[in-house]
Parts: structure tokens; C-alpha cells; sequence
């Protein structure tokens, strides 16, 4: 009896539809997420994360409605991000039907959000998503990691979809994050992000040994074996994956019965 | 059909326990209203977030809770749950419903354990209950919380074991609390709001 490891579809949504194309839903435009995330449901996936990369107030109703939809089929923990700068914004999410929310550049610029967000609705439900990148001016005040290859770099925070670097240690935020009553680590690597060679192993098992709440790896799985080692070498304890579930490369289920032959806990 | 009173003491996502108290066969309704709660046929207590502030803003509705609770099947889920205890020590020492004996307490702090405990982890069957009539002796369900009650044998109808083993399924005469989102657990939480409904004549 162990608490298992999780796997976490990710739906990329614009004006309420499935950004990225996917091979089991043979429909014209990318897709409903409503019932993509019912498919991934019914192939075990642990909870769902929507991200509304519109992110414009115009389109909040869309996100809104496209939560309500869910959560009245779906009886499965949703996580929404996406355009979420104020109090109000989570209210209306969470009261929509979800779980938790993910902020992400409103949390760097106002790391405040945080503590307030878990002040109002509870640690649980703040999500602190953050993008980074390797930086190899070292300097004593950063938190040196070391690479693979033998090379050393410290963790850059960067903000608008990873545009614009912050000057901040990802590690030394992981920690603020924290302190402010974040209830989760939402962790994705630019380094690794689309390349599909494995999550960045480095920062994930750093940060992972850093914090005490979870860690969502985030960005480059390409492999069955990558989700293994985002669990064993990473250190995570969630796993987060977007094109190749979309792309119909593997399912959810396929990943939960590889990592259970390995030896890693999963709900089968 | 038997009206379920989900109560609204303005926290947390309520939208998924009635959907799911709805799928399950019940006329629920989301409310404050304490005539409303009195005139149900059961009671849900949902709730996420801290104790203390759980047990300010449930306020007047105290008496209401606890009047009905002696004439009518209640259920607490998650925080509701914790607060159907004698007393948290969460954030300092505060007083519960004192339906349920025992205490709620933090997970002691282990190297390597996250806080919160979140995700998918397994009950186990202690106690033979209708609340949980057709389950297998082992079901996952999902978790979040960091902080867990503790009461005796007599009263606890599933465990789990997170860092230690708490008590994840309480009842106290016809009042049930679980640690446990049946309503974010897929199939076999629907069976069990469907096994609470059942359980009101």
C-alpha cells in the first residue's frame, strides 16, 4: 500500500478547442478537450491539466464553460493554468469544477498570488508552474547543478512561455515557492521541452530533493523509459506529457503497465 | 428521490460532489439555507482548506449540522471530514463537530515524504460497512491533505498508509467521514455516493 506515481495528460487549449492534432480523434479541427480528456481518462490517466494559451479575458467564458463540461463527466482531479493574475480568476475556476490552478510569469511577477491563493483556497489548490533554463554564468550566490557531461550550470527562471529570462534561480524559487503555501511544483525544462530525448533530469532531482510537496516533471518524454527515469533519477512524483499522448504514440495505459513491469507503483 | 444537502459554507469546489451525488440517483442541492439542511434526507459536509477557517465559516450552521446529524445519515469529505473529529491541531488547537472521537494531526515530517500526501493511494477494508458494500478489500481513491485523523479502531472503517497509517474511512453511528475525494475517484467513488444514498431510508 503505497501512494502511487502519476501520469498527467496536458491539453494545450485556444478558443476552447484542443491546440495540437491527435491521432485517435479522427476529427476535422484539433478536438474537443471535454472528450480527449474523457479518453485519457478511460485509459487511466491519474488527472488532467488544461492550459488555456489564449489566456485573454475575452476567452475566460470559454475556459470556464470548458471546466464545467469536465468536471460534471470526468470525477477525475483537474488542474487549470493559463491567464490565472488575480483571486477572482481562481474563484471562478475552482467554483467551474476544478481542483487546482497553475500560475506560472503572475507568480514571478507577484509572488504574493501565492500566499494569497493559499491563504483563500488552500495550499492544495496553488499549483506554481515554472518554465527554466540551463545558464552557465556561475556565480558563488547561485545553485550550482551538475550536468551529465561534467559541465556545471545554475537554473535561470524564465517567464512568457520562456521568452524572457528573470535573473531568478529556479531552485532558490522552488524554496519561496514553497514557503508561500504552493501545494505543487509544476517543473518544466526548455532544454528538454519538445526535444522528446527525456525530461531534464538534473533540475528535476534537484529541486525535487529540495522541496517538500510534489514535483511535476515536465517537457521532453519521448520514451517509455523517460517516465521511468523522471521517477527513479528524477526524483518525481508525477509525470506530465502532452504530444505524445495526443499524437497517439503510447496511451496512458501503456505507460502505467511499462513503469509496474519496472517496479515503479502506478494505479493499473 | 432522497434530497442530499450539500452544504455550502463557501469553500471549495462543490460542482463535482453534486454532479456526482446527482449521477448517483440523488435530488442534491448546494446550499446555506439551515431549513433546507433540515429537511433533507442526508447531509454531505464537503470542504478543502484549513480547519480553523473551515470552522469559522460553517459559523451558525454548527447547530444546524449537529441537530441533523442525529436524525439523518451525514457525510464528510475531506476537510468535512476532519471537522466531524473532537479537534485539529492545525495552525494552533481548535474544537471540531465532536461527532467522530479522535483527533486531527500533521504527518509527522520524514526525509523524502512530500506533504501534502497527494495522489492515488489504497484504502483497505477494516470493518464491514454498507458504505462500502461491493468494494474489494483494496480500491484506490485520491488524496490530498497534509494533515490526518486519529481515532480508535471502533470507529474506522478503511486505513491508509502514508508516512503512517491513519484512519481514512470514520464513522460514528450513522454520521461517515472519508479523507478521500470520492468525487474526483472515477467509478469507485460513485459507488460509494451511490452506497450513502442508499443507506437513507
Amino acid at each position: 500500500m503505497v501512494l502511487t506515481k502519476r501520469i498527467i495528460p496536458c491539453l494545450d487549449l485556444k478558443d476552447g478547442r484542443v491546440v495540437k492534432g491527435t491521432n485517435f480523434l479522427n476529427l476535422r479541427d484539433a478536438g474537443d478537450p471535454v472528450e480527449l480528456a474523457q479518453r485519457y481518462n478511460e485509459q487511466g490517466a491519474d488527472e488532467v491539466v488544461f492550459l488555456d494559451i489564449t489566456a485573454s479575458k475575452e476567452q475566460r467564458g470559454t475556459i470556464i464553460d470548458v471546466v464545467q463540461r469536465a468536471a460534471d463527466q470526468l470525477f477525475l482531479p483537474l488542474t487549470v493554468g493559463g491567464g490565472i493574475r488575480a483571486l477572482d480568476d481562481m474563484q471562478q475556476i475552482l467554483r467551474a469544477g476544478a481542483d487546482k490552478v497553475s500560475i506560472n510569469t503572475s507568480a514571478v511577477q507577484d509572488p504574493t498570488l501565492i500566499s494569497r491563493g493559499a491563504e483563500r483556497f488552500g495550499t492544495q489548490c496553488i499549483v506554481v508552474a515554472m518554465d527554466v533554463r540551463r545558464n552557465f554564468e556561475l556565480s558563488p550566490e547561485r545553485n550550482i547543478v551538475g550536468l551529465p557531461d561534467g559541465r556545471e550550470c545554475w537554473y535561470e527562471v524564465v517567464i512568457y512561455g520562456g521568452s524572457k529570462p528573470t535573473g531568478i534561480d529556479a531552485i532558490a524559487w522552488a524554496e519561496e515557492a514553497e514557503s508561500r503555501g504552493a501545494g505543487e511544483i509544476l517543473l518544466t525544462s526548455m532544454e528538454t521541452d519538445g526535444t522528446k530525448n527525456g525530461f531534464d533530469i538534473p533540475i528535476t532531482s534537484a529541486i525535487s530533493g529540495r522541496v517538500g510537496i510534489p514535483v511535476i516533471a515536465s517537457g521532453g518524454v519521448g520514451t517509455l523509459d523517460h517516465f521511468y527515469d523522471g521517477f527513479t533519477a528524477g526524483r518525481a512524483d508525477a509525470c506530465l506529457a502532452a504530444s505524445v499522448f495526443h499524437y497517439g504514440e503510447f496511451t496512458v495505459h501503456q505507460v502505467k503497465e511499462h513503469l509496474a513491469t519496472r517496479g515503479i507503483p502506478v494505479r493499473l | 428521490m432522497k434530497k442530499i444537502a450539500i452544504i455550502d459554507y463557501g469553500v471549495g469546489n462543490l460542482r463535482s460532489v453534486y454532479r456526482g451525488l446527482e449521477r448517483a440517483g440523488a435530488d442534491a442541492t448546494i446550499t446555506a439555507d439551515p431549513e433546507v439542511i433540515a429537511s433533507a434526507d442526508g447531509i454531505v459536509l464537503p470542504g478543502v482548506g484549513a480547519f480553523r477557517e473551515g470552522m469559522e465559516m460553517l459559523g451558525d450552521l454548527k447547530a444546524t449540522v449537529l441537530a441533523s446529524s442525529r436524525e439523518v445519515p451525514l457525510l464528510g469529505i475531506c476537510l468535512g471530514m476532519q471537522m466531524l473529529m473532537d479537534s485539529s491541531e492545525e495552525h494552533g488547537n481548535h474544537r471540531g463537530l465532536a461527532l467522530v472521537p479522535g483527533e486531527v494531526k500533521r504527518f509527522p515530517a520524514v526525509p523524502g515524504m512530500k506533504v501534502p500526501h497527494m495522489g492515488w493511494n489504497t484504502i483497505r477494508i477494516e470493518a464491514a460497512d454498507p458504505l462500502f458494500d461491493g468494494f474489494p478489500p483494496e480500491s484506490y481513491v485520491y488524496f490530498v491533505h497534509s494533515f490526518y485523523a486519529s481515532t480508535t479502531p471502533e470507529h474506522t472503517l478503511t486505513s491508509t498508509e502514508y508516512i503512517c497509517p491513519f484512519a481514512s474511512s470514520i464513522r460514528n453511528a450513522t454520521t461517515y467521514g472519508v479523507q478521500f475525494h470520492p468525487e474526483k475517484s472515477g467509478a469507485v467513488g460513485l459507488r460509494l455516493l451511490e452506497n450513502f444514498i442508499d443507506l437513507i431510508c
